[in-house]
Parts: structure tokens; C-alpha cells; sequence
């Protein structure tokens, strides 16, 4: 029984996961702390902060033109950050997936078929 | 909202930007980072089944987006989930491995957030020494309280607190041996903050372990040992 449903299991179980991540990404993103965060806050008490390198590489790719951090360019400011969200959130699950796929072997599948035989 | 002002750096999150790390740090974090995914990659493909990968999508997904929530801690910081501790104690320190990797080449790629020379290091501290170090020490952990739900949270609370201000202390180790701050004052001064920013991680990690183990038990990682035996029986 329980394997006969564990297809239907996954799908609920990657729209429920995912919709919840999204909800985080989207919906919540605008309401994270904007204070500095661990790292920083440090480096600004301990005045390390400027060794920062300016002209990183990450600013040399095509995605800066795009995002800014986490806003997104040439939209409106309250929508920025959700979108960064939505589309961060949907790369990172889909290479995640894709990764996934590509390593894992697939042998519960056969396994299941012969248990059906 | 009167900080908007500064909204541009303020999501820098807790990831160590370029400049941060002296080349033979930034060559040791490269090497000891491609070692265990290298380990890692080889773990997966000879361990792990199709049905991990659902639990892989929405593990990565989840924590990309929970490390956008800064939450604030005492004292006017803040603090965000990183996310090891988690995808350990569901996926297992392998596939954990990877899927951590993932959320911090998007993030330093697509977002800039964390340097791209400093990627090792980040993807170590933050994710490696979680989906390791925390993954074994909740194992311990919920040996020594018990298989139940009681031993899972026990252990994912005190296994995610411990990774946290362990990733904050390597991190001080780093910063020093790059002669980029003191290490007394550079140590006092993260493990001082990730001691509470730890809390945060805990809460978070035992809630979404807690709600999978009792949605989806079958889900979660058993190491390959008892996979098999499982599949005898």
C-alpha cells in the first residue's frame, strides 16, 4: 500500500516543501532583521569591515546585472527582495533536484517493480 | 522602516566576503571543501536511492530561503539559519554535503553573497562542519537519549547549537591566521554573537526536523547499515 502511494507521497510532499520555502523566500524575506548579522557586526566593532574587497569577482558575472545582493534590478523597491527570493529559491531547488538525479542510484524503482511482479 | 536606508548592506549576511582571507587560508578551505563533496559525490552515487532526491529539491530550497530571514538577536545584530546541522540530520552528511554546496554557489554567484575566493570557506564553516560535525554529534547524541522523538530533538537542538559556534570559531581561526583581526578579540567577538545566533539555528533546525519526522518519517536519513537491513526484513 504504502508503496503503491509513495509517488503520489513525493509529489505532495515537493509542493508542500516547496511552497513553504517560497512562502519563507516571498512573503517573509521583507520582514528579516536589517540589523548587521553576526559576521558583520563584528567586523564593524572591530573595524575590519573596509578589507572587504570592493571590486569582487561575484560584481564581474552577468547575474549583477540582474541582482543587487538580494534586490532585484529595475523593479519596484517592495517587490525587489521578494523576487530575488522567488527566483533564488526556485535555482537552488531545481539544481538541487537536478544534482539529485544525476547522482543517486535508481534502484528502488526496479526493486518496486519486481516486488509488484 | 527608518533603517531603509541602509537596506544595501545590510543583507551582506553572516558569509565572509573576498578580502577577508589570506591566500593559504583561502588554498586550505578550497582544498579541504572539494575534498569531502569529492568524498561526498562518490557516497552518493554508491548509497543513496532516487527517493532522496525530492527531500534533496526541497531541503536546498528551504534553506536558501530560511538564510534570507535574519532574525535579530540581543544587542542590535542579527542572525540567520545556516542550514548544515539541517541538511545533515535529513539527508545525511553526504547528500547533506551537496545540497549545502548548492545553496552557497547560488548565493555567491547569483546574489554575491559571500565572496567567490572565500566560497571554500563559507561552504566549510557554514555548511561542512554541520553536515559533518553536526550530523555525528546528533547521532551520538540521540544514542545516548534514545530513538524516539525526545532523542531528536534533544540531539538536533544541541548538534545545530554546537555547529554554529563551532563554524563561528574556525571562522575567528581563519580571520586570524589571515591577519585580518586578533584572535582573542576576533574570537570573543563571533562566538560572544553565534552563541546566540546558535538558539536561533536550534529552534528553527528541531522545528522543521520535528515537523518531517512526524509528516514524513520514511524520509529521513537512516545511514546505509540499517537501509539495508530494512530492505531484508
Amino acid at each position: 500500500m504504502h508503496r503503491y502511494s509513495s509517488t503520489q507521497n513525493n509529489r505532495i510532499f515537493i509542493l508542500t516543501g516547496l511552497s513553504i520555502a517560497l512562502i519563507v523566500a516571498v512573503l517573509l524575506s521583507p520582514f528579516a532583521s536589517k540589523n548587521p548579522d553576526g559576521l558583520d557586526r563584528v567586523a564593524q566593532d572591530l573595524k575590519f569591515e573596509s578589507k572587504s574587497e570592493k571590486d569582487s569577482i561575484a560584481k564581474k558575472l552577468p547575474f549583477f546585472s540582474i541582482f543587487e545582493e538580494y534586490t532585484m534590478r529595475g523593479v519596484p523597491e517592495s517587490v525587489a527582495t521578494p523576487l530575488a527570493g522567488l527566483v533564488g529559491t526556485i535555482a537552488t531547488f531545481g539544481l538541487s533536484m537536478a544534482l539529485g538525479k544525476l547522482t543517486t542510484r535508481q534502484r528502488h524503482i526496479s526493486q518496486d517493480d519486481s516486488t509488484l511482479k | 522602516m527608518p533603517q531603509f536606508l541602509i537596506l544595501n548592506s545590510a543583507f551582506l549576511a553572516m558569509h565572509i566576503p573576498d578580502g577577508f582571507l589570506s591566500l593559504p587560508i583561502l588554498g586550505v578551505t578550497w582544498i579541504s571543501t572539494i575534498g569531502l563533496i569529492t568524498i561526498s559525490l562518490k557516497q552518493v552515487e554508491s548509497d543513496y536511492q532516487d527517493r532522496t532526491v525530492p527531500l534533496m529539491g526541497v531541503c536546498a530550497a528551504f534553506i536558501f530561503a530560511a538564510q534570507m530571514i535574519n532574525f535579530p538577536i540581543p544587542g542590535g545584530t542579527s542572525g540567520h539559519l545556516l542550514g548544515g546541522t539541517l541538511a545533515g540530520v535529513l539527508l545525511g552528511p553526504w547528500a547533506g554535503s551537496l545540497v549545502m554546496s548548492v545553496v552557497f554557489m547560488v548565493q555567491g554567484f547569483v546574489f554575491q553573497d559571500g565572496g567567490i575566493t572565500a566560497m571554500g570557506a563559507n561552504i566549510f564553516n557554514m555548511g561542512l562542519i554541520g553536515t559533518f560535525g553536526g550530523y555525528y554529534l546528533f547521532r551520538t547524541v540521540r544514542n545516548l537519549v534514545g530513538q524516539g522523538l525526545r532523542g531528536i530533538v534533544v540531539g538536533t537542538a544541541i548538534a545545530s547549537w554546537f555547529s554554529v559556534v563551532t563554524a563561528s570559531a574556525i571562522a575567528a581561526i581563519q580571520l586570524a591566521i589571515s591577519g585580518t583581526v586578533p584572535l582573542l578579540i576576533g574570537m570573543t567577538a563571533m562566538v560572544g554573537w553565534h552563541v546566540m545566533i546558535g538558539v536561533g539555528e536550534a529552534l528553527v533546525t528541531v522545528a522543521t526536523v520535528t515537523f518531517i519526522w512526524r509528516s514524513r518519517p520514511d524520509l529521513l536519513y537512516t545511514s546505509s547499515k540499517k537501509m539495508n537491513s530494512e530492505l531484508l526484513r
